[in-house]
């Protein structure tokens, strides 16, 4: 059944409430694909009617998928700017999908199942991305569930593909398997050990890049690096996929050997550095988004070294999202001022560590 | 500190590499790195790296190619945001993209999944076919064998469908 415009509820945060493998510094896998239609341009050229044929194109697709969950569509046109924030925190959709035209109507839209994390952003920069989001580390598996869903759709719809090429792309950079596969890392041993150049380098020198928590455009922050692969054409999915995963694991090895190092070397440095941030996010009256942010990460830390019993990894991922602006406006019923925030932010985060103590 | 290829020169270049999946630094001269194929400099990103090669500055020197006939992009729309208006702009500006493609991605010909909708060419499906024995192939080496079942029963669907 495919339902439209329903509850927000908790939908699209599986990647936050699972643990995964290696979540104690792997936080999350993406995988997604872009997906032009033939026979209409591109949706930032295109008339405020294509998009719509589009929108509704996509839509008769997704109701002829057999053997599927239910589907939740989300236009985002309907949603309030309250909402749209909900979902970007979420990391469900782009700014891209959720930016107003400059004319007309978007008809840009979400499909999220609603027993997986799989799902569609329609009418972003290409017609169809094709995603998903799981906790913790699992490149392989998230990469098959969007290729089964590709497969389906690609009977269903005419996608735009050259034989040279590959798929067609509104960016260059995507064009070819349209494949950007990404992990997001928690790096603070490589940070405060000052070894995080050396990687990211490295990481550049054999084709991937990395980008903070929200993607594309997005600072670092937290100590949290979003690895993905930079090129798209000339080289297989599969390849891709391992590479990465490859590449990744050896990051996590990396880290794991930076944690040791100074656990070794500095216990306690990293101790009161763990305490002192778990104390402040406990009791502190106001917090800014950056300061949780980094508060977060060392307590994170002092988790995984097990400095710290509370509290559990799945309430800081959950902290992450619940303790952002959008979040944190929808809790108290109404938009906040920025003081009301940080004071509303250090509320729910001393009562989310609190109930973990219990 | 030397160079750790030489042992002559300054090794000012620190160079990350993988060699066998493990990561190493070794600080080389730029004689040694450039012989090791590593540039002095870090490649630039590939969005200025395209947006530098479709400058106006360079442009210039060649005549401007006529609006996408589909979508009526140019190259100059191209080159302020960096994205095509429509898939007919690949066929339309192809002598300028083929080399930018190129220079972003390192391999001008995609090898990945092939794709052919509904009512296409019998040679076609034959290319597809083909390309998932590949896949399968590759699965089987890697030993990713639940990827491996998946994409034989896709073949042997595609077979029965011939």
């Amino acid at each position: 059944m495919i339902r439209v415009g329903g509850d927000l509820g908790t939908h699209g945060l599986g990647w936050a409430f699972g643990d995964g493998a290696e979540a104690e510094i792997v936080i999350s896998t993406r995988v997604r694909l872009a997906r032009n239609l033939q026979g209409f341009p591109f949706p930032a050229r295109s008339s405020e009617d294509d998009r719509a044929r589009v929108l509704k194109t996509v839509r008769a697709a997704l109701k002829a998928l057999t053997a599927v969950p239910d589907i939740d569509i989300w236009e985002i046109d309907e949603l309030d700017e309250g909402q749209r924030d909900l979902l970007l925190e979420r990391r469900v959709v782009s700014r891209e999908l959720i930016k107003d035209p400059s004319g007309g109507a978007s008809h840009a839209a979400l499909a999220l199942w609603s027993d997986d994390e799989i799902g569609i952003m329609i009418n972003e920069e290409d017609h169809l991305r094709i995603q998903a989001i799981t906790g913790g580390s699992s490149l392989e598996e998230t990469w098959r569930q969007v290729d089964r869903l590709d497969e389906r759709l690609g009977e269903l719809l005419a996608f735009a593909f050259h034989h040279e090429y590959g798929f067609l792309t509104a960016c260059p950079t995507n064009v070819g398997t349209g494949l950007r596969a990404s992990v997001l890392v928690h790096l603070p041993g490589l940070v405060l050990t000052k070894e995080i150049h050396k990687v990211l380098e490295g990481i550049g020198q054999v084709g991937l890049t990395y980008r903070g928590l929200h993607g594309e455009g997005s600072e670092v922050v937290g100590n949290l690096f979003q690895i993905s692969n930079q090129t798209t054409l000339g080289k297989q999915e599969e390849d891709l996929v391992n590479h990465l995963t490859r590449v990744v694991s050896k990051v996590v090895d990396y880290e794991r050997s930076a944690r040791a190092m100074m656990l070794r070397d500095a216990p306690g440095v990293l101790e009161d550095k763990v305490w002192r941030a778990y104390g402040i996010l406990r009791h502190a009256r106001s917090l800014s988004a950056e300061e949780m942010m980094n508060l977060l990460s060392a307590v994170r830390l002092g988790l995984s070294l097990k400095l710290l019993k509370t509290p559990r990894v799945q309430t800081l991922n959950e902290i992450l999202v619940f303790g952002q602006a959008g979040h944190l406006a929808f809790a108290a019923g109404g938009s906040l001022g920025d003081a009301e925030t940080d004071g509303a932010r250090s509320a729910y985060v001393r009562t989310r560590l609190e109930a973990d103590e219990a | 500190m030397e160079c750790q290829d030489c042992g002559l020169r300054d090794g000012k270049l620190q160079v990350t590499t993988i060699v066998d999946g493990e990561m190493k630094t070794l600080h080389l001269c730029s004689e040694c790195a450039a012989k090791r194929g590593v540039p002095d400099e870090l490649p630039p990103a590939p969005l200025a790296d395209f947006l530098a090669q479709l400058s106006p500055d360079q442009a210039g020197t060649e005549e401007q190619s006529e609006p996408c006939p589909y979508c009526g992009l140019t190259e100059g729309d191209f080159r302020v945001t960096g994205r095509l208006g429509c898939s007919q702009c690949y066929a339309h500006f192809e002598p300028q993209l083929r080399a930018l493609l190129r220079r972003i991605h390192g391999a001008p010909q995609h090898v990945g999944k092939l794709y052919m909708s509904a009512g296409s060419e019998a040679g076609d499906r034959v290319a597809k076919l083909s390309a998932m024995r590949r896949r399968l192939s590759r699965a089987i080496e890697t030993e990713d064998f639940e990827l491996a079942a998946e994409l034989r029963d896709r073949i042997h669907e595609a077979e029965e469908a011939e």
